[in-house]
């Protein structure tokens, strides 16, 4: 057998393949005991939401922050009645002292003498109680009209929608202080008067999903049951439904409180309690002079829209139906 | 493969009985006078191409036609009584409770957000005043009936953890939940492989014995056809152009659609190759329905003659009890020049 040389083969590329002689040796081949590695035992594992949630949180610290400010907020306003008991609308200092001249008003006075730390602690309790109640309302209003709407179609959906686009050509402003200057403002009919502006757009987004899903196999498949509407609205469309639906209440929140906010600065808010809006309205005249009255209440509203917003991120990105296939 | 068992169905009482259904979308009809009945116990498949009402036909029988379409025509029977006319609420106690039904898609036809075992229970609970608890325990033996390994821990499985064949067995399994009568299965093996559809057809001809209902296949399959029907209904455009049992249907067909669709496809006994030649085509596609008048098969047809266009030929009922709406192959003539491919 003459040697064969590799170096040379590669060089002459373009010469005939030399033809290698068949050797008459019959080479036995190498018994092999094929070994397969034992596979490792299944693991019960499921990928669950908790560990979704967690890995999201991970790899999104933003939302870490937005989830402690929130936290942090709610835990001051649910502990304001006793980290500063009294009223907070009670004068008990001298006026216009500036944040850090006193350390019995660490936040300062405003132009009555009232503590600013503890107006804004009431406040961030009537924020947020007033932020959830309008949200659950508007999305209970919302979600129920659009389900009917995009669920049934036909009549029921072109007058619902036409109810919704009536609703929605109304400015939103005006509407809302229409309804507080015809009722007694007040925490129940702020958060009922923000609902009503509010539920339009929620009843479109839950129409155009619930038009949607109504259209998928599942749901024909869950009417071959027999299943009536009310419950494949509920138990078969409404979880598919969700996700959209819990990332705008996320921002529905946080618009709610700035309408809420908007309002009392106009002093069309609850004139008994304290909150961030109407604090920056009764701060406003002096705002050349003394800005951290309105600077101090505007800064924590602002906090608590960022921090809700971060989370509607996370929301947005956790409940993302493309994110839901997990590692199997 | 267990292969099919035929039950003693000439005998059996009919369980579902469709008469001249015409259904129409606006001013089209996509049914258009299909008579054809389902006795008790046994296959029945209804094949046709696509477009041909075989899928409206199934939804029909179901009350779950779309609202733009209506039933303009005809009556459905089952258990003898008139189920076209019924209201909402009437017409959901039969759903799933009497009639099961399964669709095409597997994939796509559970909810991805409920576990398969809460999803078999739900069905239970429709129709059977029966605890969560008790529904529960149905449900993991239903995913046994069914054939899914391991059954208590797959309950707990989201449809999306599943393959494609164990869905559909899943599908079969919310199907049988509450022991219906007629089991439609619209194409259930279409979106599946091969060798997983022969599973799955043994399963639902498994659960057709065990559980004693009939089962209305629906398919544009011919192989299916032979191994697992007791007994075919050719449609075509609307209409059932031909009605036999499997083999004495392929064996010698009686309208030239069916012989068609037999020569259209290749098969393992006449040694043909598809390298040999073309295979037999029909030609044009089912949207020419030119000839309103006549046979809505005859613009497409190789035997029509002048007298096809000018009326729709009955369904002529033989003496072996096969039905066929074409005189033509009949003669005997065309019958031994057609068969010699």
């Amino acid at each position: 057998m003459p040697p064969y040389n590799n170096a040379a083969a590669l060089r002459s590329a373009d010469a005939p393949t030399p033809h290698l002689p068949v050797s008459e040796v019959v080479v036995p081949l190498p018994r092999v005991t094929p070994f397969y590695p034992p596979s490792p035992a299944p693991q019960p594992v499921r990928w669950r939401t908790g560990r979704r949630v967690l890995a999201v949180f991970a790899r999104n610290p933003l939302v870490l922050i937005g989830a402690t400010i929130l936290l942090l907020i709610s835990m001051v306003g649910l502990l304001a009645p006793l980290l500063f008991p009294g009223d907070p609308l009670a004068i008990v200092g001298q006026p216009f002292l500036w944040p850090g001249a006193d350390a019995a008003h660490p936040f300062g006075t405003d132009s009555l003498g009232r503590d600013l730390l503890a107006g804004i602690a009431h406040g961030a309790s009537i924020s947020l109680r007033v932020g959830i109640a309008a949200t659950a309302l508007g999305l209970l209003i919302g979600v129920s009209i659009g389900a009917i709407a995009g669920y049934f179609g036909g009549w029921t959906d072109a007058i619902l929608s036409r109810l919704i686009e009536i609703f929605q050509t109304l400015p939103n402003f005006v509407m809302l202080v229409v309804i507080v200057a015809i009722a007694q403002p007040s925490v129940v009919t702020l958060s009922f008067a923000i609902a009503i502006v509010t539920w339009p757009g929620v009843a479109r987004l839950s129409r155009a999903e619930f038009r949607s899903i109504r259209a998928r196999d599942f749901v024909m498949a869950a009417r071959s049951l027999g299943f009536g509407p009310a419950r494949i609205i509920l138990s078969e469309i409404l979880p598919s439904a969700l996700p959209p639906l819990i990332v705008t209440a996320s921002m529905m929140v946080a618009s709610a409180i700035l309408m809420e906010s908007a309002l009392s600065f106009m002093g069309l808010g609850d004139p008994n309690v304290v909150s961030w809006g109407s604090m920056i309205g009764a701060g406003r005249e002096y705002l050349r002079t003394a800005w951290y009255m309105c600077a101090l209440p505007g800064f924590a509203i602002m906090l608590t829209v960022l921090a809700l917003n971060l989370i509607g991120d996370a929301l947005n990105e956790i409940l993302n139906p493309r994110n839901n296939e997990g590692p199997r | 493969m267990s292969g099919h068992v035929s039950p003693p169905h000439r005998l059996a009482p009919s369980l579902l009985a469709v008469d001249d259904l015409r259904i129409a979308f606006g001013a089209n009809e996509a049914v258009r006078g299909v008579s054809f009945d389902v006795r008790e116990g046994e296959t029945l498949a209804i094949v046709g191409e696509s477009g041909s009402g075989k899928s409206v036909t199934a939804l029909s029988i179901m009350s779950l036609l779309p609202s733009s379409a209506r039933i303009a025509n005809g009556s459905i029977r089952f258990e003898g009584r008139e189920i076209t006319g019924l209201d909402a609420r009437e017409a959901r106690k039969i759903r799933g409770a009497s009639i099961g039904m399964i669709f095409q898609e597997p994939m796509t036809c559970l909810n991805p957000v409920m576990t398969v075992g809460d999803q078999i229970a739900e069905a239970v609970l429709q129709h059977q005043s029966i605890s969560r608890k008790a529904a529960q325990a149905r449900a993991i033996e239903l995913l046994d009936l069914v054939r899914i390994p391991d059954p208590h821990r797959r309950a707990m499985d989201y449809p999306h953890q599943l393959s494609g064949g164990m869905r559909q067995r899943v599908m079969i399994a919310i199907a049988v939940a509450c022991g219906p009568r007629l089991l439609i299965a619209d194409e259930p093996t279409t979106a599946l492989d091969v060798t997983i559809q022969s599973q799955v057809l043994d399963l639902i001809d498994r659960l057709r014995r065990e559980l004693s209902m009939a089962v209305l296949l629906i398919t544009h399959d011919l192989g299916i056809v032979g191994q697992w029907a007791d007994r075919v209904v050719v449609m075509y455009a609307g209409r059932n152009v031909e009605q036999g049992e499997p083999g004495a249907l392929f064996a010698n067909p009686l309208h030239p659609y069916t012989l068609g669709l037999l020569t259209a496809s290749p098969r393992l006994d006449d040694s043909y190759h598809y390298s040999d030649g073309p295979l037999n085509e029909i030609p044009g596609s089912i949207r020419s329905i030119a000839g309103e008048r006549g046979c809505t098969f005859a613009p497409r047809c190789a035997y029509a003659g002048p007298g096809c266009r000018e009326s729709i030929p009955p369904l002529l009922t033989l003496s072996d009890g096969r039905q066929v709406a074409c005189p033509v192959l009949m003669q005997e003539e065309h019958r031994v020049a057609s068969f010699n491919y």
